[in-house]
């Protein structure tokens, strides 16, 4: 009698069993869990404590509270302001209260963040000036903040590219002895580009302690995740490059702050890397200038406002016991003269100084750039002449 | 004194650069133990460590973008890309921000980082490992571009590259790389920002950078059995540019060759041209003429010498500069208006 292939095929799974009992599956600690991490449910009531995330401290969740109601009162002032012509465009974060607010919280103040143009929220939240962050969007500079003081790299519009700044910061900072981690804040579409991939590949292979934090809002401008990617998740993305990643309820405050307080910890404690996706939802259109209703129903946004962070944080921390009434009014009022004293101090004309451009192009302007100078100021010079 | 090459120079700058400066660290794709394709960093991570001389991922833009991080971290990044075609992934991160951070942050970064080249051809190399790459770098503000063409030079920008606080693209011509000539390190040559006279002459000047500075001064002792003294500018400093020694060169000998190795049209030697009779003209006898690579993608090995500025086109360029002191009326000829 001969073995047949399938006769051969009948023996093997035995035989494998028996060749490599215990070998554990590499990829086994690095892969996220099938569905995203949730705490709360959409109602706020709680779900079963678990081990693998625990719930974070109530005053903490208090403080994310009042941050993101002020950031939501921020964002509704910065999209009125657009209307108003004192922003020239603004990328509103409705709906991703809970990222936004969670990234910040779970960092310490001499960590880095390296944020896109849609996390003014989180940059506010980080307590940067709120003139500051909207500077780029006002169109008086590129960006209105000391990013080495603030420890928070210029809004990046150029997607992904911060992906390995942050990677060779962080691998910098451990470099000299420090223990500072970075938090990439990026998007769905981000992921897609060059760069993320060259990030997150140099982040592991030097153990960067760098936390890549994706917000998948479901649409990169219009083009929905479907055409971003074949992959079961954008966490799943992680265990190519061999870091450990998780997916999360994006909505879900406490999940949010749960799991990037984890993520924070590992890349702190010197073990590299960490990706966390968090599933959200863009409520407003990409800019004040985009059109929604032309690629996403009304249907879809209306089911997303059953889910909002605000409400479901709110509904918990009232069981709790550590919100009522009185101290949401005190919150929300905080809130109106957060926006009411960024208002009026945004109307005022900023003043832009045109010599200031030939300031920092280099360490010392060039020859070239003196001539040049020297001309623009004669021109100046003489249109206030004209106008004299 | 003793004869060195380049190649070794380039070494010998890093080496003594990284032993000043321990914020100095220098990586790319095979820089570590293999010394880089052309042993510019051989032996460096033997002597400095595998922290202070590293390989990367082969990824030019996760390399320079890393740089990036680096300089903003307080250290000294110096990378390779290991041909100047492959650098070209790097663009994005090197025009968005290596080059704008300083602009875009008012001030408050800074991203003081040496990103070396090895460029242009004359070397038999296969595609994407000959290009002139420079005009790409010198149209973006924000960012220094040198190349030297002598060994001292080689050895002088570079260890003043590493200490700018601006970001600096290194452009090393690779047929220069193993172009032995007497030295003795470690020596400072001029600064960034001003161009050198390689040869004095009374008739006419060839302005010319990088693998072209060779070519210009072999085109001006031809040119002797000519009867021609030819003047050899070496711009050394693309960016910053130095128009006044240029300028007083031509105002002297009233006549002006550009000679580039890049392809012309839009390169570098345009810009040149453009510079000197704006500055010269009434000094002129003749016209600014270029002589550069012609405009075609970088051709096959065994073409290449058609291709890149010979002496005889240099020569050639020479003799059209209106020698008789008659301007050329060929022209109004042939538009009927003579």
């Amino acid at each position: 009698m001969t073995t047949t292939p399938q006769a051969a095929r009948r023996a093997s799974p035995r035989t494998r069993r028996s060749a490599t009992p215990t070998a554990p599956d590499p990829a086994a600690g690095l892969l996220p869990q099938s569905e995203p991490v949730r705490l709360l449910n959409p109602d706020g009531t709680l779900l079963p404590a678990r081990a693998d995330y625990p719930e974070p401290p109530v005053e903490a969740l208090r403080e994310m509270y009042r941050r993101m109601v002020v950031g939501r009162r921020f964002d509704t002032q910065a999209t009125a302001l657009t209307k108003q012509g004192r922003l020239a465009v603004y990328p509103s974060s409705r709906g991703q209260e809970a990222c936004q607010v969670g990234g910040v919280l779970a960092l310490r103040d001499d960590d880095w963040v390296f944020p896109t143009y849609r996390e003014s929220m989180a940059l506010t939240a980080r307590g940067i000036d709120p003139v500051e962050v909207l500077t780029l969007l006002r169109g008086d500079w590129h960006c209105g903040y000391d990013p080495a003081q603030r420890r928070t790299a210029p809004q990046c519009t150029p997607l992904a590219t911060q992906c390995v700044h942050a990677a060779g910061l962080a691998y910098g900072e451990s470099y000299q002895g420090r223990d500072t981690v970075a938090m990439v804040y990026i998007g769905d579409g981000a992921t897609s580009e060059g760069d993320f991939h060259e990030g997150v590949n140099f982040a592991a292979v030097f153990k960067a302690p760098v936390v890549y934090f994706v917000q998948n809002n479901r649409y990169a401008i219009s083009v929905p995740l479907s055409r971003q990617t074949a992959a079961p998740s954008l966490a799943h993305k992680g265990v190519g490059y061999g870091i450990p990643s998780e997916q999360v309820d994006g909505n879900d405050p406490m999940a949010v702050l749960a799991v990037l307080t984890r993520a924070v910890t590992h890349a702190r404690a010197g073990k590299g890397p960490f990706l966390v996706e968090a599933h959200t939802y863009r409520m407003e259109p990409h800019t004040n200038a985009d059109d929604a209703s032309r690629y996403r129903d009304a249907d879809e946004v209306e089911a997303w406002r059953d889910r909002d962070p605000l409400a479901r944080l709110e509904t918990y921390l009232r069981g709790r016991d550590v919100l009522d009434d009185t101290v949401v009014a005190e919150i929300a009022e905080q809130a109106e003269t957060y926006a009411a004293q960024l208002r009026d101090r945004m109307n005022t004309q900023p003043t832009v100084d045109p010599l200031s451009l030939f300031d920092h192009v280099y360490a010392e302007p060039t020859a070239q750039l003196v001539e040049q100078r020297e001309q623009v100021r004669a021109e100046l010079a003489a249109a206030a002449e004209e106008d004299a | 004194m003793a004869t060195m090459t380049m190649a070794k120079a380039l070494n010998a700058a890093l080496a003594d650069a990284m032993l000043d400066d321990e914020r100095v660290l220098v990586f790319g794709e095979d820089v570590g133990q293999l010394g880089g394709v052309f042993r510019i960093t051989d032996g460096l991570q033997a002597r400095f460590g595998d922290k202070r001389c590293f390989d990367t991922p082969l990824a030019e833009a996760g390399i320079v973008g890393f740089a990036v991080g680096l300089a903003m971290s307080g250290l000294r990044p110096v990378v390779e890309m290991q041909f100047d075609a492959f650098a070209y992934p790097a663009f994005e991160q090197i025009a968005s921000h290596v080059a704008k951070l300083r602009n875009r942050t008012r001030g408050a970064l800074s991203v003081p980082m040496v990103i070396r080249v090895p460029y242009a051809g004359g070397i038999g190399g296969v595609e994407h490992h000959c290009d002139s790459s420079e005009a790409y770098y010198a149209h973006t503000p924000g960012l220094k571009v040198v190349t030297p063409a002598t060994v001292d030079d080689a050895y002088s920008l570079l260890r003043e590259a590493i200490d700018d606080p601006d970001p600096v693209v290194f452009m090393e011509p690779k047929k220069l790389y193993f172009a032995g000539a007497e030295t003795a390190l470690p020596t400072r040559t001029e600064p960034f920002g001003r161009a050198v006279v390689r040869r004095a002459g009374r008739d006419a000047t060839l302005v010319a950078y990088g693998p072209a500075v060779p070519v210009a001064l072999e085109a001006a002792e031809a040119a002797r059995e000519e009867g021609w003294d030819l003047e050899v500018v070496d711009v050394r400093t693309i960016v910053p540019f130095d128009d006044a020694t240029i300028a007083a060169s031509v105002r002297r000998t009233g006549r002006c060759v550009v000679v580039q190795e890049a392809q012309g049209f839009a390169g570098v030697g345009a810009e040149i041209a453009a510079r000197v009779q704006e500055r010269c003209f009434h000094a002129l006898h003749a016209p600014v003429l270029r002589v550069s690579g012609l405009d075609i993608p970088y051709p096959a090995p065994m073409l290449e010498h058609t291709h890149l500025p010979s002496v005889d086109r240099v020569l050639d360029a020479v003799a059209r500069l209106q020698w008789d002191d008659q301007p050329d009326r060929r022209w109004l000829t042939e538009s009927g208006v003579a």
